[in-house]
Order: structure tokens, then sequence, then C-alpha cells
């Protein structure tokens, strides 16, 4: 939830290039045909929600909460079109009852981003402490989750989890851990 | 509350007014509690779609379900103390600017279900004011339920968003939907049209 409030990373200036993480993501949601992209912003995330932003594919907007995002993309699989939540760790710790209530009971194939902080360099005592929430509510809902720090593996894990989502019907969330992405370090 | 001199309605016959209306496949998506309850009781369709928890979300589903399907019409129910909870919602909508959803907020200023608590709003602040004021420009006050279907009739020939705010009594739900939500999401997909029957 932490909305851009330093300069611009040097990823922002970064193209996406086909094997950059974020490449990576935008090209592995294409393919999967998840076209509505509603998040709530994360410095990590900047570079791609920025080049969702600008290909006409995507249809990306920001939520004032992460669960309003939830429920946007749940009615819209109802409707026939598929869609993924991208969100910050501090984001998804406020998602347990609509997870508990709609997503897993009503069986829809949430997808979910969470750009990881609260780990390897964290600043912020506070955001170290709710990232700690994070998996256990993950496993106490049983919820498929894996926490991506390759971009070898990338590809691989985001697509089969994508397919195993909407086969399985069934929630799932991806953590893209900073050894992927370089996380938000401090930079005083 | 600058609710002016609207009349105060029942819930179940403003849901069973609009139901009446509705003869185009209309998707309608029913907020946790009463509002579900009894859009239930005015007689289901496989275009209903009924919320057993996720309070606040009626109109984000809604919203989903507009852009999923522009060429059909969704209406979202939703009650004043849910709408609290996701207030943010009206500016995504209204930044969204979707032209096939009405949202309907039925205002008893109470939380009926849970002891008629009163709600923060109830008394000092104004919905219809709340939803202008975060980009909603279509949003009324319905005076009384004459009213009411002259201002789903407008919403439905409107090439944006509206917001109609409905004054209702203290009353409980007319039904109670059954709590069965993998065959309420199966038959409402059914019912849009994206899956066949098994």
């Amino acid at each position: 939830m932490a909305i851009a409030e330093q300069q611009a990373s040097p990823q922002v200036a970064q193209a996406s290039s086909d094997n950059s993480w974020h490449g990576i993501v935008l090209q592995t949601l294409k393919r999967n045909e998840i076209s509505l992209i509603p998040y709530v912003p994360d410095r990590v995330l900047t570079p791609l929600i920025k080049n969702l932003h600008a290909d006409p594919f995507f249809t990306t907007f920001a939520t004032a909460r992460e669960e309003e995002a939830v429920g946007i993309v749940s009615g819209a699989w109802m409707g026939g079109r598929r869609g993924a939540v991208l969100m910050q760790t501090s984001g998804f710790a406020t998602l347990a009852n609509v997870l508990a209530s709609l997503a897993v009971p009503y069986q829809i194939p949430l997808i979910m981003f969470v750009s990881e902080r609260g780990t390897l360099g964290e600043f912020n005592y506070g955001q170290s402490l709710v990232c700690r929430t994070m998996r256990p509510v993950l496993e106490s809902l049983a919820l498929e989750h894996h926490t991506i720090t390759r971009l070898d593996e990338l590809e691989f894990i985001a697509d089969r989890s994508i397919k195993q989502a909407v086969t399985t019907q069934a929630p799932v969330a991806l953590i893209l851990n900073p050894l992927l992405t370089g996380g938000k370090v401090f930079d005083k | 509350m600058n609710t002016g001199n609207t009349k105060v309605m029942n819930r179940f016959d403003v849901t069973s007014r609009l139901i009446a209306r509705l003869k185009h496949e209309e998707a309608v998506i029913g907020g946790i509690g009463n509002t579900n309850f009894d859009l239930w009781a005015a007689g289901h369709r496989p275009q209903n779609f009924y919320m057993l928890g996720s309070m606040g979300l009626a109109f984000p589903i809604a919203l989903g379900v507009a852009l999923a399907q522009p060429e059909r019409r969704v209406f979202a129910l939703e009650g004043d103390g849910s709408l609290l909870m996701q207030l943010g919602a009206l500016s995504t909508i209204a930044m969204l600017k979707p032209k096939n959803l009405v949202m309907i907020v039925m205002d008893n200023g109470i939380y009926q279900i849970t002891g008629a608590q009163p709600t923060p709003a109830a008394g000092v602040a104004d919905i219809v004011a709340i939803a202008v004021g975060s980009g909603l420009a279509r949003s009324s006050w319905a005076a009384d339920e004459e009213d009411f279907e002259r201002l789903v009739d407008e919403a439905v020939s409107t090439g944006e968003p509206s917001l109609i705010a409905v004054r209702i009594d203290d009353k409980p739900g007319v039904g109670a939907t059954r709590r069965d939500p993998v065959q309420i999401r199966e038959r409402f997909m059914h019912g849009l049209g994206v899956r066949e029957p098994l």
C-alpha cells in the first residue's frame, strides 16, 4: 500500500524487455488471457503497472483497497473475463475476510501477485511484522501459494499456477520475493 | 441527513418493484444480509448473485460483471452499513464510468440484522452527497416508490453509472437465501451465459 513516496527507482526507466521479471509477468498474463488488472500500487511493482497501463490489451486501474479489487475480479470471472490483482504484503494482510467468505467458498480462481516486503533488507519494523502474517493466513485456508525467487523459474511457476487456479477453481497467491525483484531498500 | 421529504419505503417492496421491471436478463448482485434475503424472496432469477459474506463488496462485484459483459445491464443492491465499509469503490466506479451499472442503496441508518444498532453515518452523513462527491454525478434519492421506478427507467437509458438511494424502514428481510455458495455462483454463471450446466 506504500504509494510512490520516493523518487523513481532505476527499474522504472528500465524497458520491459521480455526477460525482465515484469516483462515475463506481463507476457504470462497475456498468454493466459488475463486482461483485467486492478491493483493497489507498490514501489517494486511500478514498472509492471506502468507497462500494463501502456498495453491496450489490459484494463489496468487502481482501487482504494485490495478487497475491492478482489470483488471486481471475482465478478468479472463470473461474467467470463479473467483478471488478476496486484498488491503489496501489507495489502494481502487486509484480505482474510474476503478470501474466506468469497473467493474460497464460491470457488473463484482468484489470481494474486503479491510484492513481498518485510524481509531481506526491510527497514520498517511494521512491514516486517505484517509480512509474517501472510503465509500463516494462506496456510490456514490451505491456499496454493508460491514464493518466486528466481527469474528462470518465474514463467513456469506463474503460467502453471494460473492454469491450475482456473482449472481447479481455486485461488493462488504468487509472492514476488526481493531475490526476484530487487525489493525495496532504505536508500538514505 | 439531507434526504428532504423522501418517503420511508420497504426493502422487499422496492426490490420486488425492481425485479418486476427487469425484462432483459439483467444481472443483479445482492449485498450481504437482508439485502440479498429480499432479493431471494422477490423470486429467484438465474441472473441473481447472492453474497454470503465479504460485506461491502456488492458494488465491486457488480463492477466486475459490468466490465466483463458491457452489453448486459448490471444492478447492485447494497445496504448503507455495507456501503460505508467500501466508500472508495464509488470513486473507482466514477473513474471507470461503466455505462451499464446501476447501484441501489437501501438506507435504514441501522445494522438491522445485528440488532438494529445505528450506523456511524445515521443522522450525520448523506449517502447521495457522498456518491456525488465521489464523482458519481447521477446519484439521487428516490422520493417514493413511483419515483424509484422512474429513476430505474432513467438509469437504464443513460450512458453513465447511476446510484439510487432509498430510505427504508427497519423491517428484516422477508426470506432467507440458501447458503450454498458454489451453487449460487454456478447458477449465476449459467444465467450470464458463461457456462452450460453439466
